[in-house]
């Protein structure tokens, strides 16, 4: 049985990267992927503390949430990269940096 | 099993082992994401990051939601992501560093918050696994009952959700 830290500390990293990915990237698409890392590793924490959870027979609300995660991560990517393709269509760029039309 | 500088480490069960290939494919893609220099590459170690995760939920007995995370972020995310790799020909191959001016202030705040999230996991004393999960088909359908029943208004509103993103997306897309 692999013990519940082992998850935890996966996606603690997992997650770290994610962060860091949607912080420091200049490019939107990367940021975007950042994104998908830290709602991955969100959802592992939530399938593991289902299964070490009391009775993940009977109550299965660890493995619907991840289930409406998914549905929702679908969702935000969709709507991101058609942002971002729309974006590069009217400034030729997607370098997040050069995007600062609302910065006072 | 006794390591050089006499730290006790217990054997890993057949199990545990084949955890940590998982999890350390897994940690590898995931860092490979973010630290690539070419967003392609970035895509690729993304969809390996995917699978890997699919298999930490095999791990977890969570099967229905392993194909699904295969079925929605292989299939669907990450062909999305390439996709608009390839439509926006981002310019910054080389030329460039990916980064922006504050990668180190970033880097620094998310090394302390993996270390601090570490070391929450490492001393909190968390309940040893509960009972043996059945792992077939009924666990399925009892979570396909469970989004009949008591999620069911969830269950729907995501359904309307990912129909207006999805229009959304094609309106917001679409050359006009």
């Amino acid at each position: 049985m692999v013990p519940l830290s082992w998850y935890l500390m996966l996606a603690a990293f997992l997650f770290s990267c994610g962060l860091y990915g949607a912080l420091a990237r200049r490019n939107a698409i990367a940021m975007l992927m950042g994104i998908e890392l830290m709602l991955n590793a969100a959802n592992i924490n939530l399938v593991a503390f289902w299964r070490h959870g009391v009775g993940p027979m009977e109550d299965l609300t660890g493995q619907a949430f991840a289930v409406l995660i998914i549905g929702l991560a679908a969702a935000e990517a969709a709507v991101g990269l058609a942002l971002i393709i729309a974006v590069y269509r009217e400034r030729r760029t997607i370098d997040v940096d050069e995007l600062d039309l609302l910065s006072g | 099993m006794q390591l050089p500088l006499g730290i006790e480490v217990p054997i890993p069960t057949f199990e545990q082992f084949v955890f940590i290939q998982v999890a350390l494919l897994t940690a590898v893609a995931g860092l490979a994401v973010v630290i690539s220099r070419n967003l392609f590459h970035s895509a690729l170690a993304l969809t390996l990051t995917f699978f890997g995760v699919a298999g930490v939920y095999v791990f977890l007995e969570a099967e229905f939601l392993a194909v699904s995370q295969v079925l929605v972020y292989v299939g669907a995310i990450a062909m999305l992501i390439a996709f608009a790799i390839m439509l926006t020909r981002s310019m910054m191959y080389g030329r460039t560093s990916p980064l922006n001016n504050q990668w180190g202030k970033s880097s620094l705040f998310a090394f302390l918050f993996f270390i601090g999230l570490l070391a929450f996991a490492r001393a909190t004393p968390w309940p040893a696994a509960g009972e043996e999960v059945v792992a077939d088909e009924a666990l399925i359908g009892a979570l396909g009952r469970e989004f009949v029943t008591t999620y069911v208004i969830a269950f729907e509103v995501l359904g309307l959700l990912l129909l207006l993103a999805l229009v959304g997306a094609v309106m917001l897309a679409r050359d006009r």
